[in-house]
């Protein structure tokens, strides 16, 4: 297929796990500066479709751009350093490093073995840091070991830790699990500030979630795109309601 | 004072100064040069062990076949040796004079092409390190890139040294067989059986040791030890932060390796031979037993690790010879099981808030407790950093594996 406009062009992929299809010869396509929200049941796929984007699962079939560049057959390093971040579902940061520690290790400098040998954490790296550290609300806990964070502030944690790296693309997965209700408030702002100038992939299943932060709502169904449009599209579609909506 | 004070308190190199004192000044004014002659063989495992604490403890790859590093760095410095050992005049009964010995019983008329640039010191210099390295390299690379790891990482270590073993025992003409590479006796002139030559080389391990963990605590201290211990904790986290962490695996491994091969070689200095039987499995699994036994995330424990078996082996194998794989077999399993951070972490978790509750108190602690730094400054100052680590230890059990991998 041609060039496109769009950040992420996701062409007919399809990954098959010992002859199950997990994703189904799937399409989708996400814009410059756009918040995509996926939903769907248990088991759809939405996961996998991250771990593929990402490089964690490689794709049996299909093709999978980023600005354009093929990404299915890059090593997983060298997609997060083409520009795109994934936070996994269960916060995955590191506990027995402070938050400070956390977020500099996460600085994209210094990414070689001999780079990390010679890396100082100079006023570039401390500014950012502050910077992150002030949009994630962990600025009083730089010094904390990040063990001690609570479920909510581990997950901002890691998002920190992706900003970090001004990923052009920054896809969550189900961030918002386990958080209380005040939490899920202040991580809707989060993400409708950090979408400002990048392109966010967000699963979630919490519909009044979605409905704050999605600019488009795509469902899947197993491991195919079952609908895709506005949030009030989606919610009135037969379809979405009979598999996903109507439970 | 106050401020190198500090700044040996946060890069924990207190408890080097203290071990660089027990090294350089109290064990050869404590022991004669035999005993010191021991403590230097000994010293030539601590390489292995903070290697392995690198590696093992920080980079949480576990390799069972450290003895193939020491062994090749003990065989390369051999080999130079032999060759020296090896002159026209003193091997003149032999068939064919000028080669090592045991090339001439086993019927070989000339030195073997490979041996030959082990007739320059400099060169047995650069091969000490660089063939471990290289073999480390293309071993560990092969695994990690194909995201080998854990136990089979360790099995294929095993691997190594099994099939090392066999092949240095089997190409008898070529390595000296089971027996060895023996009959050291001069380097570059120098006799290096004489008493003052041990005490020297003693005095020249044990700096090298001591520079050696300096080296590993700036890596320790650098981003790539943080990162070493990211990986442990949450691998993908770091692979999915842009980092190839293969490669960080390969150069742990890699440094391990030459840590080790130095040992070796100092190991052939001192003692006079190489043989297979540092290279195996058995040994290999020893060596992780030192660092096992230290604490595997302390360099200095490390150290104190290897020091300790290493005296109990001696004493007990000459006591008890059939019960000594079995103590040592059951001090393995006790250490990882009940103390799993060895030595240092006991110190971590028992002696030292012990330590701090003591300069506490109001009333001069006195020297009794043989606290690891003297205090020599107003008693406010030391207090108020004692509090500090107090009060860390008290919030949260769980900053017990954070405590003891800050510490050397
Ligand atoms: N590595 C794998 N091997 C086999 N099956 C897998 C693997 N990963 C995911 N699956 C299967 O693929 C389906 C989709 O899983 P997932 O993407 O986690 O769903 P979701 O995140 O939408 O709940 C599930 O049926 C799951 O069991
Ligand atoms: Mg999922």
């Amino acid at each position: 297929m041609s060039n496109t406009d769009f950040v992420l062009a996701v062409e007919d992929l399809t990954v098959s796990f010992d002859g199950f299809k997990a994703i189904d010869n799937l399409n989708l396509y996400v814009d410059r500066g756009e918040l995509r929200v996926i939903i769907g049941p248990n088991g759809a796929g939405k996961t996998t479709l991250l771990d593929l984007i990402c490089g964690k699962t490689k794709a049996s079939a299909g093709s999978i751009k980023f600005k354009n560049q093929e990404m299915t057959r890059l090593p997983e390093h060298m997609i997060v350093r083409a520009g795109i971040g994934r936070k996994f579902q269960t916060p995955s940061i590191y506990e027995n490093l402070t938050v400070f520690k956390n977020l500099e290790v996460s600085y994209p400098r210094g990414r070689g073995v001999f780079g990390a040998l010679c890396f100082k954490c100079d006023d570039a790296v401390q500014a950012k840091v502050d910077e992150v550290a002030g949009m994630i609300g962990l600025a009083d806990c730089l010094d904390l070991e990040a063990g001690l964070l609570s479920h909510g502030q581990k997950q901002w944690l890691e998002i920190g830790m992706l900003l970090m790296q001004d990923p052009e693309l920054l896809m969550l997965d189900e961030p918002i699990a386990g958080m209380s209700a005040r939490e899920r408030e202040l991580t809707a702002d989060l993400l409708n500030r950090i979408c400002q100038n990048r392109s966010v992939i967000v699963i979630e299943h919490d519909m009044d979630f979605v409905a704050r932060i999605a600019h488009k709502v795509t469902v899947m169904h197993q491991g195919k795109i079952l609908a895709e449009g506005s949030m009030d599209k989606i919610r009135s579609d037969p379809r979405v309601i009979d598999v996903y909506l109507g439970h | 004072m106050d401020a190198i004070k500090s700044w040996l308190g946060r890069s924990g190199l207190a408890s080097v100064a203290i071990l660089a004192v027990l090294l350089l000044v109290v064990f050869p004014l404590a022991m004669d040069s035999f005993r010191l002659n021991l403590v230097g063989k000994y010293l030539t495992y601590g390489f292995v062990a903070i290697g392995l604490v690198m590696l093992w403890g920080y980079g949480g790859v576990l390799s069972l076949g450290q003895g193939v590093f020491f062994g090749l760095g003990g065989y390369a410095m051999a080999m130079f040796l032999k060759l020296e050992a090896s002159d026209p005049v003193s091997t003149k009964i032999q068939s064919t004079p000028g080669i090592p010995d045991f090339m001439d019983w086993n019927q070989l008329t000339a030195l073997p092409w490979w041996w030959e640039p082990f007739n320059s010191f400099a060169f047995t210099l650069f091969a000490v390190v660089a063939v471990p390295v290289l073999l480390a390299f293309i071993v560990s690379y092969a695994m990690f890139k194909r995201r080998v790891g854990g136990v089979y990482f360790a099995i294929i270590t095993q691997a190594v040294a099994l099939i090392l073993t066999v092949l240095i025992i089997g190409q008898q003409g070529y390595t000296g067989g089971v027996n060895g590479i023996t009959d050291l006796k001069t380097l570059m002139g120098w006799d290096i059986r004489t008493d003052e030559a041990k005490t020297l080389l003693y005095f020249l391990t044990a700096a090298l040791l001591l520079g050696a963990i300096l080296l590993c605590r700036w890596i320790q201290l650098s981003k790539l030890g943080t990162l070493l211990l990211a990986m442990r904790d949450k691998e993908d986290r770091v692979r999915f932060s842009g980092y190839d962490v293969s490669m960080f695996k390969v150069f742990a491994f890699c440094l391990a390796a030459a840590l080790s091969a130095i040992g070796g070689a100092m190991f052939t200095l001192q003692v006079g031979f190489m043989s297979p039987s540092f290279v195996g499995i058995v040994p290999s699994i020893e060596m992780v037993i030192f660092a096992a036994v230290g604490g595997r995330m302390s360099l200095v424990g490390a150290v104190y690790g290897a020091l300790l078996v290493n005296f109990g082996k001696t004493y007990f194998s000459e006591t008890f010879p059939d019960l000594w794989l079995f103590l040592m077999a059951g001090l393995f399993i006790g250490v990882v099981m009940a103390f799993p951070n060895g030595l240092a972490g006991l110190y971590e978790s028992h002696v030292k808030p012990w330590l701090a509750r003591r300069k506490q108190a109001p009333a001069p602690a006195g020297t009794g407790g043989e606290p690891p730094a003297p205090t020599t400054e107003p008693a406010h100052k030391p207090a108020t950093v004692a509090t500090a680590t107090t009060a860390a230890s008290a919030t949260s059990p769980s900053l017990g594996t954070k405590i003891s991998s800050q510490s050397v």
